[in-house]
C-alpha cells in the first residue's frame, strides 16, 4: 500500500471503474462493496442519510451475486491499488461458497462482513460470537487458497477483543474494525414515521469515533495480526489518532460524505504534515504508540 | 452537515396532462439552479431523486405516471406531508451564446427552468413526445424561446425524432442542453461531436443517498448524483456504459432497454 488509506466496504465500490476513481483520489487500498451468495435487492429508499453528529443507513447488502459480479472481478487487476472484496451470506456454507468464487480472481484480501446490523438473518449472529466468527474464518481460510482473510469486527459484540482473538486463532490474517453502530432510528416528527425504509440502520461517521478507537485498542492489545481501523475518519489528526491505537491501516466511508471523494487525499497530506511536525519518518512508527 | 427529509406541505398539484402532474411545495429549496434534484420522500412508501421544474423562490417536480412511486405522487392532495432534501447535483452549466435545448417526454422537466434561464439568448427548443397529447409546458416555452415538436405521430410539429430537427439547426448553435430517453441522448451526442458544438445532457440512474457516497447511480467511475445528473461532452466521451448500460436496485449491471422495463 502506497498510503495508510482505504476505502471502507459499502462506499462507492460498486465497479472496477469507480475503484480506479478512488485510487486517482488518494486511496491507498479499495474495497469492493460486499457480494452475496445470490441477488438480493436490499431494502427501500431511504437507505443513507446523515444526521447532525454522524450518518445513518440501512442500504441492506443489495448484490447482484458473485455469479453476476465475476466480470467485474476479473478486471480487478486493472486497479493500481490493493482491492479488497468484502463478502457476506447467512451461513459459514454460504460464505464459503462465495469466498471460493471471489478466491479465484485473488483479490489483496477477502474482507468478511460478519457484522452487517441491516439485515435479519444474515451476517450480525456472526460478528456477536467468538465461536459463529471462528466458525466463519475457519469456512472460508479452506478455500481462500492462500488469499489473506479479513473478518470484519462489530461493536454490538460484547466482548470485540475476544471474538477478534477467536478469529485470529481461527486463522484470520488481518481484522477490519469496526463496521457501523446500532442499530439506530431517526423519526420525521410531522410524517410520525421512521425515516429509513428499514427503520433501522447503522450509525456511522464522526459520531461513532470514540467507540472505533476504544475498540481498535482492545483488539491490539489482544491480537498480532494488523488491524484495519474503521469509524469516523474524516481528518488526519483522526487517522493519527486510529493508528495509535493499534491500526495498520485506515478505512475511509463516510469521510467521502463530510470532505468529498478526495478525502483519502486530503487525509493523507494532513497525516504527513502532522508527522513532519512531530517527528516521525513512517506512518509504521505510529501503530500502537498509545499503548506505550 | 445534515441530509434528512426535511417536513414541506404540498400547495397545489396542476395537470400537465392526463399522465403528468407538476407538485408544487410550500416551500422553496434554496440555491437551486436548474438541472439539480431533489429527493422526495413520501413517508411509508419510498424516495426517489426527482429534477426541479420550477425554482427561484418557489420549488415543484413535474412526475410522469410510471410505477408506484409516481402513482403515490399522483394521489398527493394540497397539504399533505412530504419530506425534501437537496437541492443535489451540479446542474446545467450556462455558456454560449447561441443555445439549443433538446427535451424527450418528461426530460422537459429539468430544461423548463433553464430555459427561462437564458430566455434572453432567444433559445431553440426541440421538444418531442409520442403524440400531442404528450407534450407539456408548450406556453411555457414557447414564451422564452423558438420551440419546434417532434412527435411519433406527427399529431403536432414534425412527425419524427426531436433528433431529426437538432441535425437541421446544429450548425446554428454553439451549445446544447439536453434531458430525455438515454439513446435519445446518445444520438444527441454524435450530432453534437459530429459538428464540434459542446453538449450537456442530463442522465438518470437508480440512486440510494443521492450525495455522492453509496455508487449505486454510478456510470463508469462517474456519479450520477454528484459528479452530474449534468455531464459535459468530454465527460460523456470517456464513459463506456453511457447509452448502453445501466445498474438495477441490486447492483446488477443490464441493458438500458432492461433497465426502463424494470422502471416502470
Amino acid at each position: 500500500m502506497r498510503n495508510p488509506t482505504v476505502l471502507s466496504s459499502g462506499f462507492l465500490g460498486v465497479n472496477v471503474e469507480m475503484l480506479k476513481r478512488v485510487v486517482e483520489e488518494g486511496a491507498g487500498a479499495v474495497t469492493f462493496k460486499s457480494i452475496g451468495p445470490r441477488v438480493r435487492g436490499g431494502h427501500r429508499n431511504p437507505t443513507v442519510l446523515a444526521y447532525e453528529w454522524g450518518m445513518i443507513n440501512a442500504v441492506g447488502l443489495p448484490s447482484p451475486g458473485y455469479r453476476d459480479m465475476e466480470g467485474e472481478l476479473a478486471r480487478m487487476k486493472e486497479v493500481k491499488a490493493p482491492v479488497f472484496v468484502s463478502i457476506y451470506g447467512a451461513s459459514a456454507e454460504e460464505f464459503r461458497e462465495v469466498a471460493e468464487a471471489v478466491a479465484r480472481y485473488k483479490p489483496a484480501a477477502i474482507e468478511l462482513n460478519i457484522s452487517c446490523p441491516n439485515t435479519k438473518a444474515e451476517g450480525m449472529i456472526f460478528g456477536c460470537s467468538e465461536k459463529l466468527s471462528a466458525e466463519v474464518v475457519s469456512a472460508v481460510k479452506d478455500v481462500a487458497g492462500g488469499v489473506p482473510v479479513m473478518p470484519k469486527l462489530t461493536p454490538q459484540a460484547l466482548n470485540i477483543a475476544g471474538v477478534a482473538k477467536a478469529c485470529e486463532e481461527a486463522g484470520a490474517d488481518a481484522v477490519s474494525a469496526i463496521n457501523t453502530v446500532g442499530p439506530g432510528m431517526l423519526i420525521n416528527i410531522e410524517a410520525r414515521k421512521p425515516v429509513l425504509g428499514y427503520k433501522r440502520g447503522g450509525i456511522s461517521g464522526p459520531a461513532i469515533r470514540p467507540i472505533a478507537v476504544r475498540c481498535v485498542y482492545d483488539i491490539y492489545e489482544a491480537v498480532e495480526i494488523p488491524i484495519i481501523g474503521i469509524g469516523g475518519v474524516t481528518e488526519g489528526r483522526d487517522a493519527i489518532e486510529m493508528m495509535q491505537a493499534g491500526a495498520t491501516a485506515v478505512g475511509i466511508g463516510s469521510g467521502v460524505y463530510y470532505r468529498g471523494i478526495d478525502v483519502f487525499r486530503k487525509v493523507c497530506e494532513e497525516m504527513k504534515v502532522w508527522m513532519e511536525e512531530n517527528g516521525y519518518g513512517s506512518v509504521r512508527e505510529l501503530v500502537g504508540v498509545a499503548h506505550e | 452537515m445534515s441530509d434528512m427529509p426535511v417536513s414541506n406541505k404540498v400547495r397545489e398539484v396542476v395537470e400537465e396532462s392526463e399522465e403528468v402532474r407538476t407538485v408544487f411545495f410550500e416551500r422553496g429549496v434554496p440555491g437551486a439552479i436548474p438541472g439539480q434534484f431533489i429527493m422526495v420522500w413520501l413517508p411509508g412508501v419510498d424516495e426517489k431523486p426527482l429534477a426541479l421544474s420550477y425554482l427561484n423562490g418557489e420549488a415543484a417536480v413535474t412526475v410522469q405516471r410510471r410505477g408506484k412511486f409516481t402513482e403515490e405522487i399522483f394521489k398527493l392532495k394540497k397539504g399533505d406531508y412530504v419530506g425534501v432534501r437537496g437541492p443535489y447535483g451540479n446542474g446545467f452549466d450556462v455558456v454560449g451564446e447561441k443555445p439549443c435545448i433538446i427535451a424527450g417526454g418528461i426530460g422537459i422537466a429539468p430544461l423548463a427552468p433553464l430555459a427561462e434561464k437564458i430566455a434572453k439568448k432567444k433559445p431553440i427548443i426541440i421538444i418531442g413526445a409520442s403524440s400531442k397529447e404528450k407534450l407539456i409546458f408548450r406556453k411555457r416555452m414557447e414564451r422564452v424561446g423558438r420551440v419546434v415538436y417532434a412527435t411519433d405521430d406527427g399529431s403536432v410539429g414534425r412527425k419524427g425524432f426531436a433528433t431529426d430537427l437538432l441535425e437541421e439547426v446544429i450548425g446554428e448553435v454553439d451549445v446544447v442542453y439536453g434531458c430525455g430517453p438515454e439513446r435519445m441522448l446518445k444520438k444527441v451526442f454524435e450530432i453534437c461531436r459530429k459538428s464540434k458544438v459542446e453538449c450537456q445532457l442530463s442522465l438518470e440512474r437508480y440512486m440510494h443517498c443521492g450525495f455522492g457516497v453509496c455508487g449505486s447511480c454510478a456510470v463508469d467511475g462517474y456519479r450520477v448524483c454528484a459528479d452530474g445528473p449534468v455531464f459535459s461532452s468530454k465527460e460523456l466521451s470517456k464513459m463506456t456504459e453511457f447509452g448502453e448500460f445501466a445498474r438495477l436496485k441490486d447492483g446488477k449491471k443490464v441493458s438500458l432497454e432492461e433497465y426502463y422495463k424494470w422502471r416502470e
